[in-house]
């Protein structure tokens, strides 16, 4: 082949990989880089233009009290949502997975959180949280509870948002598993009952097992949710009662659009991709050598 | 005792019905073959028997005992799948201890059991590998030692070799054959595979449509079909059957004037022949043939397959088709006449009306 055939293939490849690759630049590796870059800069104003300062802003950033206070209620935001939702989808999937009576009903119904927005999740669950007049307080009414401000009390706000993320990501994740679930043959089940394994039994040490490519996958995506669903708070909460139900992305949101503090938000920005980053790292090592792939 | 009995099993669906009143006796220790063509309810028979499928009517007996409605493990009866329902995610070792580990059985013994089930079925090297890193000739080693170290008296075996190669196939058939008489196991094997079948069984069962069509040993099936659905199944080629038309002397195939059973009516019944019984005879070597100088029932032949061992020649004889089995090759050519003879002894009649034998007409005097 000649070299001006060579050349000429040359530029076709990287015309035909030019608009995908503007696109990519312009709206995915520009602003990360960019964010990255303002990190290391100060705020500007009219009088005062923005300048280089190293790492000043992380450093306040280590002092922000706030910054620790959402970062603390991130984690237990994720420790309560991941485990729960995860345990329920499974639970939900093997159960529709069995001989059932309106199965695909049942089916459905588990999977219709998923397909509504964050926003009108949010909207339905405030009338459940309502003093006075929302559903929990006129339950616990019967029962003969006082009304109580669930969303108002720093003592239980967080665990009401965390309850709304568990209810909406369930269904997504049973979605997965009840996929895993019906590419295992049948006959690994009928082998386990010939040998008299109890059903707990067959699951323990075969069917999760086998789901554990897929709980790797789901683990990953409810980790990386819990510090990015964060829509329920503009409507429930915008993060009050004093921070208690406030997260980090949207403390970056607050960070950027209310204070105005562009450089203050990109270096939370950063901390945040970074944390995402070591933990996702770190689940691929740490599961990775105990997970069967077929 | 019979080791497993089946009384009226039935087992139907809203609308079909998979088995039919199916009734048999396994003998302790015998090699029972349940074969029939897909479709036909062998193995909806075995999962019954294991217990996976729910029996609509009659019943089950294991060791005289009713288990018609017992759990699987309650039955203590091994299985091998077609599939091998290997646990992907164990190795070697682990998958043929589960069962005694789900038991729990003293890990001494387990060690026990293991070694000598991994030395019998040949695996004693391979005890550390994922089912993914061995041959399927392997992992079907592994399903097999899996249903041995149960020490469960009866196997059951659904088509277990089916997804074997030919060759393979023929090694695991003595294989099996012989370590089910070493152990003295009683085993139910169901096939489609007739082959499989012949060289194994003790005992055939073959069924058609949910029904049982015959049961017998080997040769019973292929020396004394009962029906003509058995002699149209056992043998490669299978029996022909022939349709017999009454003619002037006697039963003539249809669309010949030669009888073939002298002052027999033909009509209502069909004659069965297995292609290595009918001799060719060729009238002469040299000049035309015709049809009054050959010997026999003349045919013309339509084509003849050459496979190594003999030739099999289709001949139309009459308006029907004849399978002929001839030693070594054949030196026949399309369209050249032939004449057909066989012998007494091995033609069989069945009724076209029942598809049944007809006994009686075995003793007719054959005139070809």
């Amino acid at each position: 082949m000649s070299s001006a055939h060579t050349t000429r293939n040359q530029v076709y490849g990287w015309l035909l990989l030019t608009p995908a690759a503007i696109l990519l630049i312009t709206f995915t590796h520009y602003p990360a880089i960019a964010t990255l870059a303002q990190s290391f800069f100060s705020t500007g104003t009219v009088s005062r233009p923005s300048k280089f300062i190293g790492l000043d802003n992380y450093r306040s950033m280590l002092e922000d009290e706030v910054f620790w206070k959402v970062l603390e209620n991130n984690i237990w935001y994720a420790v309560g949502t991941i485990p729960i939702s995860i345990a329920i989808a499974l639970l939900m999937a093997v159960w529709v997975n069995g001989k059932l009576p309106l199965r695909g009903l049942v089916r459905m119904s588990y999977f219709t959180p998923t397909i509504l927005p964050m926003i009108a999740v949010a909207n339905i669950w405030l009338f459940f949280y309502t003093p006075e007049i929302g559903l929990l307080d006129q339950v616990g009414a019967l029962f003969g509870f006082a009304s109580h401000n669930w969303l108002g009390d720093t003592d239980t706000v967080l665990g009401c948002i965390i309850a709304i993320a568990i209810w909406k990501e369930a269904g997504f994740f049973m979605i997965f598993y009840l996929a895993a679930l019906q590419t295992l043959p049948p006959e690994l089940e009928e082998a386990a009952k010939l040998e008299g394994a109890s059903r707990w039994t067959f699951f323990r040490r075969v069917t999760f097992p086998l789901l554990m490519p897929t709980t790797l996958f789901v683990l990953i995506n409810a980790v990386i949710n819990s510090f990015k669903l964060v829509d329920q708070l503009f409507i429930l909460t915008k993060g009050g009662p004093d921070n208690a139900s406030s997260l980090l992305l949207y403390y970056i949101y607050e960070a950027a659009f209310s204070f105005f503090d562009q450089n203050y938000a990109s270096t939370l920005t950063v901390v945040l991709l970074l944390m995402l980053a070591v933990i996702a790292i770190g689940q691929f090592v740490i599961l990775d050598k105990r997970i069967h792939y077929r | 005792m019979s080791a497993i009995e089946l009384r009226g099993v039935t087992k139907s669906w809203p609308g079909t019905v998979a088995v039919d009143n199916v009734s048999f006796n396994v003998e302790e220790g015998s090699f029972v073959v349940l074969l029939g063509p897909s479709g036909c309810g062998k193995s909806t028979t075995l999962r019954m028997i294991a217990g996976l499928e729910d029996v609509s009517e009659g019943a089950v007996f294991i060791n005289g005992e009713d288990m018609t409605s017992a759990t699987p493990a309650e039955r203590r009866v091994s299985m091998v799948f077609q599939s091998y329902a290997i646990f992907p995610h164990l190795n070697v070792r682990e998958n043929i201890l589960f069962g005694l580990k789900v038991r729990k059985v003293q890990a001494a013994e387990q060690e026990e059991r293991l070694a000598h089930v991994a030395n019998l079925v040949g695996l004693t090297d391979l005890l550390d590998r994922r089912p993914a890193q061995l041959s399927g000739g392997q992992r079907q080693r592994v399903a097999l030692a899996r249903a041995i170290i149960a020490e469960n008296p009866i196997c059951l075996m659904d088509e277990p070799l089916s997804n074997l190669d030919a060759k393979l196939r023929h090694e695991m058939r003595v294989e099996l054959r012989a370590l089910q008489r070493r152990l003295g196991m009683t085993v139910v094997y169901v096939t489609h595979d007739q082959t499989e079948a012949m060289s194994m069984a003790d005992q055939v069962i073959l069924m058609h449509a949910g029904r049982i069509e015959q049961v017998g040993t080997p040769d019973d099936l292929y020396d004394r079909p009962a029906t003509t659905f058995t002699a149209s199944f056992i043998g490669t080629p299978p029996m022909n059957l022939i349709t017999l038309a009454s003619g002037r002397s006697g039963a003539v195939i249809a669309g010949t004037n030669r009888a073939v059973i002298a002052g027999k009516d033909g009509e209502g019944r069909i004659l069965g022949i297995r292609p290595e019984h009918i001799g060719i005879e060729l009238a002469g070597k040299t000049g035309r043939r015709t049809k009054a100088k050959i010997k026999g029932i003349p045919a013309r032949v339509t084509s003849c397959d050459y496979l190594g061992a003999d030739t099999v020649v289709t001949a139309t004889c009459g308006d029907q088709l004849v399978l002929i089995r001839a030693p070594g090759r054949c030196p026949l050519e399309e369209g050249e006449l032939i004449g057909l003879a066989w012998s007494n002894e091995d033609v069989h009649v069945f009724s076209a009306e029942t598809n049944q034998l007809m006994p009686e007409a075995k003793a007719l005097r054959v005139a070809a």
